[in-house]
C-alpha cells in the first residue's frame, strides 16, 4: 500500500516526448525512483525518474504516454525504487508485464518487496554452475550441455519453432536421477501474441505442470516501454523462488527490445548460483534474430554476454527437421564444468569434440560439392558427407520425443562408426575400441 | 575539504555547484553513504563527477565532498591471491560485510591493516639513498619477496630504519631526510591510477613470454614486456585463451582483470587457481595472482577505472623487480564504459559514438607495458594482453582498429575454427607478432636449434594451404597434382598435430618449450620425408590411413612431458612406416633426422 506521507504529487508536466514526460517545479525526487502517472480516465501508469536537473525531472513511462495531456496528468513520485511484491504461492499464477496478477486470483501477500533491478552478485560468492540438466534434446545434452545456473539463449528467427522447443525443454528438463518437478519455471512472454501465451499455458496445463510455473505476460498489444520492466520483474520473482524458496528456475522470455550491453548484462547476469543457497537461476531466453542475421546487435550483444547459444535454422525447419538446431554456431561455455567422469560420461568431452569436428568437415564438404560436384570428392570425403546427412536426420531430428542421454550417446557413437579411424583424431585408441568398434561390426 | 551541491543527475554522472577548489581526477565522496566518485570535468561553477557505485535514489541537494587527493590505489604486500573490484575494494571483505550481493556505501580499505609482516632491514643507517633503493623486505608469499623501496621522487639521507620484526603495512619503517624535510616510508604506498609509475629506462624486448601454447610461442610469440591484442567474435575463445595464458605463462606475477565480463568466469578463476600448481615453482597459481573483477552488471564507471587499477598494481610489482603479465578481458567493455560516460556528458562523439579521445586513451594504456630498468636497477617487465570484442566480429571497428596501432602482437580469433571446435581458434594468416626476430635468439639458446627455419616453413605451408584451398573450390581436390595434394595433406597434419591444443586436456593444456621443440621437429621431419615419398612416385593418399599419421596428429594430448622419449619412438615408427611404403629401407636420409 502507498503511504500518502511518502509521496509527492506534481501537476507541472512541461512536455511529453515519446515515452518521456518532463516535469517542472519538483524537488525532493531521487534518481530511478518509482513514479505513477495518473489521469482521470484510467489506472495509474508506471514510470521512473531517469534524470534530474535542478527542479526539472525526466520520467520514463513504461506503460505508454498515449492519451496523456499536459494539463490532465498528475505525477505521483514515490520515494522508492520500483519493487515487486514477492511471497509464497507465487507459482501457478499469471501476471501482467509489470507484475500485477491478472488471473482473477488474490494479490500476492508480500513477504518482501525487492527492487526489480536486483543487485549484482558479489563474484566471490558465486558458485560455479556445474550440475548437468538433462533437457532430453540430443543437440543440447550431448553437444551444448546446459547446467544449473547458466544463461543459454535460443537464437531463433521469426516463425521458427522456438516455442515448441522451449515448451519441450520446460517439460523435459531434469537433473540426472531426479524428477522434473524440481524445477520451477518463470516464463516471461514479452511482446508475444495472446495466442502464443495461451498455447504455452495450455500445454503446461496438459502436462500438469502449471503449478510450477509463474507466467508474466507482456503482450504484443501492450506498450513497448513496459518490456523494459517485464524481464526484471520476472527475474525478481525468480530470485525469490530460487534463493529463498530453493527452487531451480528456468525463466524464459522472448523478443528483447534494443537494450545496450550494460542493460542486457544486468538482466542476464542474474542467472547463477550463490554459495550456500539452495536454488539457482537458469535462463533460457528466446530471442529473434532480425532477418535471421546473427550479427544483428541484439543476438550479437547477447552472444557476448550469455554463456553460449542454441541457434535455430530456417533451412532445417524447411526440411522438416525438429528441433531445427544448427549445430555449428551453437555453444555452451559451461559445458566443461558439467560433463565428464562422475557427471555424465568419462568420454563425453571427446565424443562432443569428435562429432563437432566431423560435422564441421562434412559441412565444408557440402559447400564444396555444391560447387565442384560430388565427383570431385574422394571416397573419404563422401563418407563424411554421408555422416553429415545422417547427423541431421538421426541425431538432430527427434520430433517431440524426450531422449535420454544414454540414447543420445548411442546414436552418436553409431554415426561415428561410419568413419574410419584416421578421421577420428579427437578420439583416443581406447575410446575407439570401447565405443566405436562395436558398432562397426553391426554395420 | 572542498564541497559542492549536486543539481544534475544522469545515471553515474553528476554535476554539482562548487564551493571551493576541486582538481581534475580528484577522488570525491557523494552523499551520506559516501559513494566513491572521481572528478571528470571542471567548469567555472560546476564540477562533474563519475560515481563508481549505484546512484539510485540520489537527489538534488546531496553533498559532494572532495578528498584533495587523486583517485589512487593502495600498494603493498597482501594483494596477491586477492580479488578486488574496479576501484580496488576487496570483494571478500565486502562479502563479509554486505553478504552475497554488492550494495553501496561500504568503505573497506583495500589492504588489510591488521595483518603484520616480518620485516628484514637491508641497509645500515645513515646512508644516502635514491628513489628505488631497496631498504628492506618482507616475504609476501613463500615464493615472493616484497621489497620496501625508496618511493619515486624521493631521495636523501636515510636517518632511521626499523629493526627486524613484525609490522603492519601502515607503520613507518624508515625515515629519509630530503631537501624539503623528512619523509617516512611504510610498506603501503598510494599511487594515482591514471599516472604511469616512473622507471629508469625502457629497454628493447628480447625474450618471449612463454605461454605454453604452441601456436603462440612458435608462430606469434608474446614478448616479455610486449603488448598484445586478441580480438574475436563472441565465443571464439578469448577468455579461455587468456585464462590459459594466465595459468601457464612464465611471468612471476599475474594481474587478471575481468572488465565488464561474466561473473561466472571470475568464479571459475577463483575456483581453479587455488588448486592448480604453477609448473615452475610447484606453488599454487593463486599465490602469484591478483584478480580484479568488475563484471558487466557492476557499475560502469568502476569498469572504466578497473583497467587503470590493474595496470598500476602491475607496475608496482614490476618495480619490485618482477616480470608481470597483465590480462585484460575485455578492452572493448572498457571502451564502452568510456563511451557511456562520454555520452552522458553530451560530448561530441567520433566513430561509432566513441569519444574522440579513445585512440589516445588506448595508446596510453598499452604504452604502460614494456621491459624496463626499474628505479631499483632491475631488468623487469610488464606484458599486457587484452581481448577485444568487436561487434559482429568485424575487425574494422574502432576499438580493434586502434588497438592494432599500439600493439605489436595481434592474435585474431576466427569464428569458423571455433565453430569446428578447433582450439585455439587463432587464425594463422590474420595474426602476427613483431617480437619473432627478437625471440629467435632465445629459442636458439634453449634447444630450438632450427626454430626460425622450421617456423618459416610452417608459415609458408599455411600460406600455400590457403592458396590451394581456393583452387580446390574451383577444380576439386582430385584435379590437383600429387605434390599439391601432399601440401594440403601436410598442412592438415601440422594444423591438427601441432597447432591444435585444448585448454581442457590435462596433458596438453600447457606445452613446455622442450616438448614444443620436439613436436615441431617431428612435424617438420614428417613433411620432408613425406615429400620424398611422393617424389619417388607414390600417391599422397596412401599416407592418409597410416596409423603413425594418426599418432602424430594426437601427439600433443597423448605424450606427456615426462614421456619425451616417445617422440623418438614416434620418429622411428614414422621411418618404419614410410620405409615400407617406399619399399626401400636404404632410402632413409639420416641428415634429415630431427634434433
Ligand atoms: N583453447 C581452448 N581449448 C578448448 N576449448 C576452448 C578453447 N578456447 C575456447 N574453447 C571453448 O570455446 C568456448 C568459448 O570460449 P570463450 O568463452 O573463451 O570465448 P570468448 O571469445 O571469450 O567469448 P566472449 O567474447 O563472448 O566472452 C569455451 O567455453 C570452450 O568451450
Ligand atoms: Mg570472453
Amino acid at each position: 500500500m502507498i503511504d500518502p506521507k511518502r509521496y509527492l504529487l506534481s501537476t507541472g508536466v512541461a512536455s511529453i516526448q515519446g515515452p518521456l514526460v518532463f516535469v517542472r517545479n519538483t524537488t525532493g525526487v531521487g534518481l530511478f525512483e518509482r513514479v505513477q502517472i495518473m489521469t482521470q480516465e484510467d489506472a495509474p501508469r508506471l514510470g521512473r525518474v531517469v534524470s534530474i536537473a535542478d527542479d526539472k525531472v525526466v520520467v520514463e513511462v513504461f506503460q505508454g504516454t498515449e492519451g496523456l495531456s499536459l494539463g490532465g496528468s498528475r505525477i505521483r513520485f514515490l520515494s522508492e525504487p520500483i519493487v515487486l511484491d514477492v511471497g509464497p504461492s507465487m507459482l501457478g499464477r499469471v501476471y501482467n508485464g509489470v507484475g500485477d496478477p491478472i488471473d482473477g486470483g488474490p494479490r500476492i501477500i508480500p513477504q518482501r518487496r525487492p527492487h526489480i533491478d536486483g543487485l549484482a552478485i558479489n563474484p566471490v560468492r558465486r558458485d560455479v554452475p556445474r550440475e548437468f540438466i538433462e533437457t532430453g534434446v540430443s543437440s543440447i545434452d550431448a553437444l551444448n550441455s546446459l547446467v544449473r545456473g547458466q544463461k543459454l539463449p535460443i537464437f531463433s528467427g521469426s516463425g521458427l519453432s522456438h516455442d515448441r522447443l522451449a515448451s519441450n525443454v520446460a517439460r523435459f528438463a531434469r537433473l540426472r536421477g531426479a524428477r522434473a518437478e524440481e524445477f520451477a519455471v518463470v516464463f516471461a512472454a514479452i511482446g508475444v501474441t495472446f495466442d502464443t501465451a495461451e498455447q504455452f499455458r495450455r500445454e503446461m496445463n496438459e502436462f500438469g505442470a502449471l503449478g510450477r510455473i509463474a507466467l508474466f505476460l507482456n503482450l504484443a498489444s501492450d506498450p513497448s516501454a513496459e518490456r523494459l520492466v517485464t524481464p526484471r520483474v520476472a527475474l525478481t520473482a525468480a530470485e525469490y523462488l530460487a534463493y529463498e524458496e530453493g527452487h531451480g528456475e528456468v525463466p524464459s522470455r522472448k523478443g528483447y527490445p534494443g537494450y545496450m550491453y550494460s542493460d542486457l548484462a544486468a538482466i542476464y547476469e542474474r542467472a547463477g548460483r550463490i554459495m550456500g543457497r539452495p536454488g539457482s537461476i537458469t535462463q533460457m531466453p528466446i530471442l529473434t534474430m532480425p532477418n535471421d542475421d546473427i550479427t544483428h546487435p541484439i543476438p550479437d550483444l547477447s552472444g557476448y554476454i550469455t554463456e553460449g547459444q542454441i541457434v535455430l535454422d530456417r533451412d532445417l525447419e524447411r526440411r522438416g527437421i525438429f528441433p531445427p538446431i544448427k549445430l555449428l554456431p551453437c555453444l555452451s561455455r559451461l559445458m566443461n564444468h558439467g560433463i565428464g567422469d562422475g557427471m555424465t560420461h568419462r568420454d563425453h568431452p571427446a565424443f562432443a569434440q569428435q562429432l563437432y569436428s566431423s560435422y564441421a568437415q562434412a559441412h565444408r564438404l557440402k559447400l564444396l560439392s555444391s560447387v565442384v560436384g560430388e565427383e570431385g570428392l574422394s571416397d573419404a570425403d563422401r563418407q563424411l558427407l554421408h555422416f553429415g546427412d545422417r547427423m541431421d536426420d538421426e541425431f538432430i531430428r527427434q520430433d517431440d520425443q524426450r531422449r535420454s542421454l544414454e540414447d543420445t550417446f548411442d546414436i552418436g557413437w553409431r554415426l561415428l562408426a561410419e568413419l574410419p579411424d584416421e578421421s577420428l583424431i579427437r578420439l583416443s585408441d581406447e575410446q575407439i575400441t570401447e565405443h566405436v568398434a562395436a558398432h562397426r561390426h553391426e554395420q | 575539504m572542498s564541497r559542492a551541491e549536486v543539481f544534475w543527475l544522469n545515471g553515474p554522472v553528476l554535476k554539482a555547484r562548487v564551493d571551493g577548489d576541486f582538481k581534475m581526477k580528484e577522488a570525491v565522496f557523494v552523499g551520506d553513504d559516501r559513494l566513491a566518485a572521481e572528478v571528470i570535468r571542471l567548469d567555472a561553477e560546476a564540477v562533474t563527477v563519475q560515481v563508481f557505485e549505484d546512484t539510485t535514489g540520489l537527489r538534488p541537494g546531496v553533498e559532494l565532498v572532495g578528498s584533495g587527493l587523486p583517485m589512487a590505489v593502495e600498494l603493498g604486500p597482501g594483494m596477491l591471491g586477492n580479488m578486488f573490484d574496479g576501484i580496488q575494494r576487496p570483494l571478500e571483505s565486502l562479502a563479509v560485510k554486505q553478504g552475497d550481493f554488492v550494495t553501496t556505501g561500504i568503505n573497506v580499505p583495500a589492504l588489510d591493516r591488521q595483518r603484520s609482516w616480518e620485516f628484514r632491514p637491508l641497509v645500515q643507517v645513515p646512508a644516502s639513498v635514491a628513489a628505488g633503493r631497496v631498504l628492506g623486505e618482507v616475504q609476501e608469499t613463500p615464493d615472493l619477496t616484497n621489497r620496501l623501496l625508496v618511493p619515486a621522487g624521493t631521495g636523501g639521507t636515510l636517518e632511521w630504519v626499523a629493526a627486524a620484526g613484525s609490522y603492519r603495512i601502515d607503520e613507518p619503517l624508515a625515515r629519509i631526510r630530503t631537501d624539503g624535510g623528512t619523509q617516512e616510508v611504510a610498506l603501503m604506498t598510494r599511487w594515482p591510477i591514471r599516472v604511469p609509475r616512473p622507471t629508469r629506462a625502457r629497454r628493447p624486448i628480447e625474450e618471449p613470454l612463454l605461454t605454453g601454447q604452441r601456436i603462440i610461442d612458435t608462430l606469434f610469440p608474446v614478448g616479455k614486456g610486449g603488448a598484445c591484442a586478441m580480438p574475436g567474435g563472441f565465443g571464439t575463445g578469448k577468455t579461455v585463451l587468456q585464462q590459459t595464458l594466465a595459468k601457464w605463462c612464465d611471468a612471476d606475477i599475474i594481474i587478471y582483470v575481468g572488465c565488464g565480463e561474466r561473473g561466472n568466469e571470475m568464479a571459475g578463476v577463483l575456483e581453479e587457481f587455488p588448486v592448480l600448481d604453477d609448473p615452475r615453482t610447484g606453488r599454487r597459481l593463486i599465490e602469484r595472482t591478483v584478480l580484479i573483477a568488475n563484471t558487466s552488471n557492476m557499475p560502469v564507471a568502476a569498469r572504466e577505472a578497473s583497467i587503470y587499477t590493474a595496470i598500476t598494481i602491475g607496475e608496482y610489482y614490476r618495480d619490485q623487480g618482477y616480470h608481470v603479465a597483465l590480462f585484460a578481458d575485455s578492452i572493448s567493455r572498457w571502451a564502452e564504459a568510456l563511451r557511456e560516460i562520454s555520452g552522458r556528458l553530451e560530448e561530441l562523439p567520433a566513430e561509432e559514438g566513441y569519444p574522440a579521445y579513445l585512440p589516445s586513451r588506448l595508446a596510453e594504456f598499452f604504452e604502460r607495458s614494456g621491459r624496463v630498468t626499474t628505479l631499483a636497477g632491475t631488468d623487469s617487465s610488464l606484458s599486457v594482453v587484452g581481448t577485444v570484442s568487436p561487434p559482429g566480429g568485424d575487425f574494422s571497428e574502432p576499438v580493434t582498429a586502434h588497438s592494432r596501432r599500439y600493439v605489436k602482437n595481434f592474435l585474431a580469433l576466427d569464428r569458423e575454427r571455433a565453430q569446428a571446435r578447433f582450439y585455439p581458434a587463432i587464425h594463422p594468416l590474420q595474426s602476427y607478432s613483431e617480437y619473432t626476430i627478437n625471440t629467435a635468439k632465445w629459442w636458439r639458446q634453449h634447444g630450438g636449434v632450427r626454430w626460425e627455419e622450421r617456423r618459416g616453413r610452417l608459415l609458408a605451408l599455411l600460406q600455400e594451404q590457403a592458396r590451394l584451398e581456393k583452387m580446390v573450390k574451383i577444380v576439386g581436390r582430385d584435379a590437383l597434382p600429387p605434390s599439391q595434394r601432399l601440401a594440403l595433406f601436410c598442412a592438415e597434419i601440422m594444423v591438427e598435430g601441432f597447432l591444435r591444443q585444448s585448454a581442457f586436456s590435462e596433458v596438453d593444456r600447457f606445452c613446455a618449450a622442450e616438448k614444443q621443440s620436439a613436436m615441431l621437429a617431428l612435424i617438420d621431419y614428417f613433411i620432408q620425408r613425406a615429400g620424398r615419398v611422393v617424389d619417388r612416385g607414390l600417391d599422397p593418399d596412401e599416407l592418409v590411413a597410416l596409423p603413425v599419421v594418426r599418432r602424430i596428429q594426437r601427439m600433443g594430448e597423448d605424450i606427456a612431458h615426462h614421456e619425451m622419449d616417445q617422440f623418438e619412438a614416434l620418429t622411428k615408427e614414422l621411418d618404419a612406416a614410410l620405409d615400407t611404403l617406399e619399399g626401400r629401407g636404404e632410402a632413409r636420409d639420416h641428415r634429415l633426422m630431427p634434433r
